[in-house]
C-alpha cells in the first residue's frame, strides 16, 4: 500500500521536514522516495537523530583525557577507573513524552538510558535524574511531578538499579515544557566493551527483546518540534515501558556478553529499528538487508514503515558471529525474550527492506547519516548584564523568616518526598544516599567508590549563558570533590528552546563555550551527551538548561565525607572567597521576585585550587564533614549540615558587604568543612600558603543555628520542620 | 551452612542476599533458577526481594506457581529454614506457607527508607541473636508491604508468638504494625524489611547481621 502513496508537500511537512530538505533527499537517492523511505529519512534527519542544528558546535567540545576509553559518538561514554574496570555513562532527555504522559514518559526515559549503558557491556549500577517543572502554583505542576517521580521509580525500582541522586527545579519557564533528564552509570570490564559497528558480510542481524507494536511512531519527530496547545493529542506517540522485560533483557545481554559471539550491538531507542540498523551499518561501512516479515510483531497487519519507525521499548539489534546464533538464541529463550534473525549484512552500502517478498525500501546508508543537513544557524548572544552589588539589593525584612522561607520553600527544601519513592539501596553498594552533595556507589567487591551527581543552574544560564555553562560544569565538579572523589568526566543533556531563533541559538553556543572552558580548566572532559531542542510552547522557550552529569572516583570509601555535622565543638571552616554576589541569586528570585544582574563569576583557577585543596584533606582522612555552597549561599549550606547532622552551629560572619550578601550570596568555588579546632587552624595556615582563602567562621554543637550573636537564632527542630514539610504539604495540596 | 537463593525472572535482590549469606556464613550459596525442580540439598532457602514476573497480576502470585516452588514448599514443610524478604515474603504468602497477604501501602506510594523495628520474638531460629523488645534499624523498599490478615489469624499469630517483628512506627498500613511473621513450626519467616541491606557500617548499619548469625548458630 505504502508504495502507491504519492508524496505531497503536506506529507513532507507532517514528517517534520522542509521542502529544501526533501529536495536533498531526492538528490541523495537520485529519485523520489516512497512513503516508507520518506519516513525513514524524516527520522534520521530529525533534529533528535541528526543533531543538525547542534553538530557544528558539539564538535568543539573537549572530549579527551588519558582516562577516556570512548568519547561521544557511541551509545554512552566510557572511562577507565583502574584495576581493569570502566565506568560507562550517559544522560538523556525525555522531555516531550513526559509532559504529555508523565508516568510513561519518565519511565521509558529511564529504560532508554539504561539500554544505552548495558548495550556497551556494562551492568547498570546507578540511576540519577535532573528534573525541571513549572512553578508550584501552575495547575499542572503537581500532576506532572507526581507522575514523573512515580514513573522513574516504577521503572528503576523494578529493574533493580538504585536511583541515588538527582535534582529538581521549579520555574515558570517550564510551565508548558517540563524537562526530564535521566542518567545511568554502569560498570564493565575495560577489555569487554561492546560497540555498534557492524562487520562481516553475510553475518546475521538479530533482533531480541520485546515485540514491535505501533507505539511511539514518529517519537523522534515529535521531540524535534515545538509544542502547541494540541500537542497532548500526540499521546499515542509516547511509548509504554515494561521494566520487567528490561530486567530480563539486561540479564540476557550480560549473559551473552560473557561469551564471544557478539560482533556488534545497538539498542533500539529513538527511531527504533531504523536508527539502530542505520547506525550499525554506517559505523561498520556495510549494508543491511532486513526482512520485515521476520520482525516479531505485537499487532497484526503492520506496515513496513510502522515497523521501521515504531519506538516500542526493550528491544536490541545485534550482529552475531556466523554459525553461533544458537548460543544467543538459547540464552534469550531462557529469559523468555523474543529472538529472531531478521536479516544479514551486505556489501551494497544500502539499507534494503523487504516485506511480503517485495523490496519496500532501498536507501544508501551514507545518505541517511552523512548527507543529513547540518545547519550553522545564526545566533546572537544574550546581552551581558551588569554586576549588581549586594548593597544595591534589598535586605530581607525579617531575616529569620527569610531563612525559613528559603530552606523551607520549593527551591531548597528537602527532596525526601521524591527520593524515598526510589529504591536507592538495591544492589547493596550505596554508601552515600540521596540528600548529600553526590551519590556514592561502592565498586562491587572493592573498597573504591564512584561518586556521581547531576547539576545545572538554569537561572545563571539564562542571565549569562557563558558563565552559566562554566558554573554547571564547575558545580558538578565541586559536588564530587565535596564527598572526597576525584572528578573524572561528564555527560550532558542540553535542553534548549527553538534553535531557529537566533537568541536561543546564542544561548546554546554560549553555554557550550562556558562548559568547554570549565572542562578544560578542570581536566574534566565530556564523554557522552544528548541534545534536546525545541523545548518551547507557543513560542516561549525554557531557560537554557545544559544539565551536567558528573562521575568521579575515590580510592577508599572509608575516607568519604558527608554533609552532616558530626562532633560538637568542631570548627567550621569556610573555604573560598565571599564577595556576597546576589545578582541572579535564588534570594533575589524567591524573596524579591526579581531576576537582574550578572550571575556569579566562575573563577576556574580558584575553583580548581580550592577543590584540590579540600579534596586533599578528605583523601587523607582528616576531613569527614564537607558541603559545597551553591543556591541559597552560606546559610543554605549551613542549614543542610545542621539538619543532616541533627546538630546546631554558632557562627560569626563578617565581610565588606551587607549581612544578607554574606549569608545568601552565591559566590562560587566555596565549601564548608568541619574539623577539630587544631586541624582547622592548620588548614587555615596551609590555605594561606596554597593561595586559598579559608576562614574559621564558628563551631558546631548545640541545638540551634546562631548567627552573629542572635542576628539569627533558629532551633534545629524549626529548621528541619521547615526543610522537610514543604514538599509533602505541596504534594498533598496543603500549601 | 549451605544455602540456596531462589532466582525468579525479575528477582533483583538475589545478588544482595547471596553477598550477605556468603559474607556472614562463609559459604557461597547456590543460585537456583526457578525452573530447577531438583536443586541440591541445603540447610537454608532464601527467597529474595525484587519484582518477580514484574509484579504483574499480583506481587508474588506467578512466582508462587513457578516449578521450583513445589520443592521449596515440600522442604519448608519438612522443616528446612526458609526465609523470604520483601517480594520473597509476598511469594511465601501466595504459596500459603505463611498466612495473610501484602496489599498496596496505605500511602499508595513506593517507600524506601530505614525503619525502626521492634523484635517481638527472639526464640525463632532466625532471631535468637536479637533480644525481645530490642529496637533495630532495617531498610524497607516496597510498594506492597501492607500486611493484612483477618482478626482471628492475627490473634492466633500473636498468641503463638509468630509475629517476628513490628514497625515501631507504621509505614505502610500493616495490621498491628506487623513487619514479619513466622509459620507455626517456626522454620519459615517472611518479612518486608531487608536485613541483607544492613550488614556493613558503610551501608548504614549492621542490624541485619544477627538475622544471619542467628540462623548460622541455630543450625550449629
Amino acid at each position: 500500500m505504502s508504495d502507491n502513496i504519492k508524496i505531497t508537500p503536506d506529507m513532507i511537512t507532517e514528517h517534520g521536514l522542509n521542502l529544501q530538505e526533501y529536495d536533498r533527499i531526492v538528490g541523495a537517492m537520485g529519485r523520489e522516495p516512497n512513503y516508507t523511505e520518506l519516513g525513514i529519512y524524516s527520522v534520521m534527519w530529525s533534529e533528535h537523530c541528526s543533531y543538525k542544528s547542534s553538530r557544528f558546535h558539539l564538535k568543539k567540545l573537549p572530549t579527551k583525557a588519558p582516562w577516556v576509553i570512548c568519547g561521544p559518538g557511541e551509545n554512552a561514554g566510557v572511562i577507565d577507573i583502574g584495576d581493569g574496570q570502566a565506568a560507562i555513562f550517559k544522560m538523556e532527555s525525555h522531555n516531550h513524552p513526559s509532559y504529555i504522559e508523565p508516568y510513561q514518559g519518565a519511565a521509558t526515559g529511564v529504560g532508554g538510558i539504561l539500554r544505552d549503558v548495558f548495550t556497551m557491556g556494562a551492568r547498570p549500577i546507578a540511576n540519577l535524574n535532573a528534573l525541571r517543572f513549572g512553578e508550584p502554583s501552575h495547575p499542572k505542576t503537581r500532576h506532572l511531578l507526581s507522575g514523573v517521580v512515580e514513573g522513574i521509580g516504577g521503572y528503576g525500582n523494578c529493574v533493580g538499579v538504585p536511583t541515588i541522586g538527582g535534582e529538581t527545579n521549579f520555574d515558570a519557564s517550564y510551565n508548558g515544557n517540563i524537562l526530564v533528564n535521566a542518567m545511568t552509570v554502569g560498570l564493565a570490564d575495560a577489555n569487554n566493551i561492546f560497540y555498534c559497528a557492524a562487520a562481516g558480510i553475510g553475518n546475521s542481524v538479530v533482533y531480541v527483546g520485546s515485540k514491535t507494536g505501533r507505539d511511539g511512531i514518529h517519537g523522534a519527530t515529535m521531540a524535534s518540534a515545538e509544542f502547541t496547545d494540541d500537542s497532548e493529542e500526540k499521546r499515542p506517540t509516547v511509548q509504554v515501558g515494561d521494566p520487567f522485560t528490561e530486567k530480563l533483557l539486561i540479564e540476557a545481554c550480560l549473559e551473552l556478553m560473557a561469551t564471544d559471539v557478539i560482533v556488534a550491538i545497538q539498542d533500539m531507542g529513538a527511531a527504533g529499528l531504523t536508527s539502530s540498523a542505520v547506525e550499525m551499518a554506517s559505523k561498520g561501512g556495510v549494508g543491511f538487508e532486513l526482512d520485515l516479515d521476520m520482525v516479531p510483531q505485537r499487532e497484526a497487519n503492520m506496515q513496513g514503515w510502522e515497523m521501521m519507525l515504531s519506538e516500542s521499548q526493550e528491544r536490541m539489534l545485534m550482529v552475531i558471529q556466523p554459525g553461533r546464533e544458537h548460543i544467543a538464541q538459547t540464552i534469550f529463550e531462557k529469559w523468555d525474550l523474543d529472538f529472531a534473525i531478521i536479516g544479514h549484512i551486505t556489501d551494497t552500502g544500502h539499507l534494503t527492506l523487504k516485506q511480503h517478498g517485495k523490496i519496500i525500501g532501498d536507501m544508501p546508508i551514507n545518505s541517511l547519516v552523512d548527507d543529513a543537513p547540518e545547519y550553522e544557524r545564526p545566533y546572537v548572544s544574550t546581552p551581558l548584564r551588569d554586576t549588581i552589588e549586594a548593597s544595591d539589593i534589598a535586605a530581607p525584612v525579617d531575616l529569620e523568616q527569610t531563612v525559613l522561607d528559603m530552606i523551607g520553600g520549593p527551591h531548597l527544601c528537602s527532596r525526601r518526598w521524591i527520593y524515598e519513592q526510589y529504591d536507592y539501596m538495591v544492589m547493596g553498594d550505596t554508601v552515600q544516599r540521596p540528600g548529600g552533595d553526590a551519590g556514592v556507589v561502592r565498586v562491587h567487591g572493592t573498597n573504591k567508590g564512584l561518586a556521581m551527581t547531576t547539576d545545572v543552574t538554569p537561572r545563571y544560564c539564562f542571565a549569562g549563558p557563558i558563565e552559566g555553562g562554566r558554573q554547571a560544569v564547575a558545580e558538578t565538579w565541586r559536588n564530587i570533590t565535596a564527598v572526597g572523589a576525584k572528578p573524572l568526566a561528564i555527560t550532558n543533556c542540553l535542553n534548549f528552546g527553538n534553535p531557529e531563533r537566533p537568541e536561543i541559538m546564542g544561548q546554546f553556543v554560549d553555554c557550550l563555550q562556558g562548559m568547554s572552558e570549565a572542562c578544560i580548566a578542570l581536566d574534566y572532559p565530556i564523554v557522552s551527551g544528548n541534545v534536546s531542542l525545541y523545548n518551547e510552547t507557543n513560542g516561549t522557550g525554557v531557560h537554557p538548561t545544559p544539565a551536567i552529569g558528573g562521575v568521579g572516583i575515590m580510592a577508599d570509601i572509608d575516607k568519604m565525607a558527608t554533609i552532616g555535622f558530626k562532633k560538637a565543638g568542631e570548627s567550621i571552616v569556610l573555604i573560598g572567597e565571599t564577595i556576597g554576589h546576589l545578582g541572579a541569586s535564588l534570594y533575589q528570585k524567591q524573596i524579591l521576585g526579581e531576576d537582574a544582574g550578572a550571575p556569579p563569576p566562575v573563577d576556574l583557577l580558584a575553583e580548581r585550587k580550592n577543590g584540590d585543596f579540600v579534596r586533599g584533606y578528605i583523601e587523607s582522612g582528616t576531613v569527614k564533614t564537607c558541603h559545597d555552597l551553591s543556591d541559597g549561599g552560606l546559610i543554605a549550606a549551613l542549614s543542610d549540615m545542621i539538619i543532616s547532622g541533627s546538630m546546631g552551629a554558632t557562627v560569626d560572619i563578617e565581610g565588606a558587604c551587607p549581612l544578607h550578601g554574606l549569608l545568601f550570596g552565591e559566590d562560587q568555588a566555596r565549601y564548608l568543612i568541619a574539623v577539630d579546632t587544631a586541624t582547622a587552624e592548620k588548614i587555615v595556615t596551609d590555605a594561606e600558603a596554597a593561595g586559598v582563602e579559608a576562614n574559621i567562621i564558628g563551631i558546631c554543637g548545640g541545638d540551634e543555628l546562631n548567627v552573629n550573636e542572635g542576628a539569627i537564632e533558629l532551633s534545629v527542630a524549626k529548621l528541619r520542620d521547615a526543610h522537610e514539610s514543604w514538599m509533602p504539604n505541596f504534594m498533598a495540596a496543603a500549601v | 551452612m549451605k544455602s540456596a537463593v531462589i532466582n525468579f525472572p525479575g528477582s533483583n535482590c538475589n545478588r544482595d542476599m547471596a553477598v550477605a549469606l556468603e559474607k556472614i556464613t562463609g559459604t557461597k550459596p547456590d543460585m537456583v533458577w526457578h525452573l530447577d525442580t531438583d536443586f541440591a540439598k541445603v540447610d537454608f532457602i532464601a527467597l529474595p526481594g525484587g519484582f518477580s514476573f514484574g509484579d504483574y497480576l499480583r506481587c508474588g502470585a506467578m512466582s508462587a506457581l513457578s516449578p521450583v516452588m513445589k520443592e521449596v514448599i515440600k522442604r519448608a514443610k519438612d522443616g528446612v529454614p526458609t526465609f523470604g524478604v520483601c517480594n520473597g515474603f509476598q511469594i511465601l504468602t501466595e504459596t500459603g506457607l505463611l498466612p495473610g497477604a501484602l496489599m498496596r501501602n496505605a500511602g499508595l506510594k513506593f517507600v524506601c527508607k530505614d525503619v525502626e523495628l521492634i523484635v517481638e520474638n527472639d526464640d525463632s531460629l532466625f532471631t535468637t541473636d536479637y533480644k525481645k523488645g530490642q529496637s533495630i534499624t532495617i531498610p524497607v523498599a516496597h510498594h506492597d508491604g501492607n500486611y493484612f490478615a483477618d482478626d482471628e489469624t492475627l490473634d492466633r499469630l500473636e498468641g503463638e508468638g509468630r509475629v517476628a517483628f513490628r514497625y515501631a512506627s507504621n509505614i505502610n498500613g500493616s495490621q498491628r504494625d506487623i513487619a514479619g511473621v513466622l509459620n507455626a513450626k517456626g522454620n519459615v519467616l517472611g518479612m518486608m524489611p531487608h536485613p541483607e541491606r544492613m550488614i556493613e557500617p558503610c551501608l548504614g548499619g549492621i542490624d541485619g547481621v544477627k538475622m544471619f548469625t542467628s540462623v548460622l548458630n541455630s543450625l550449629g
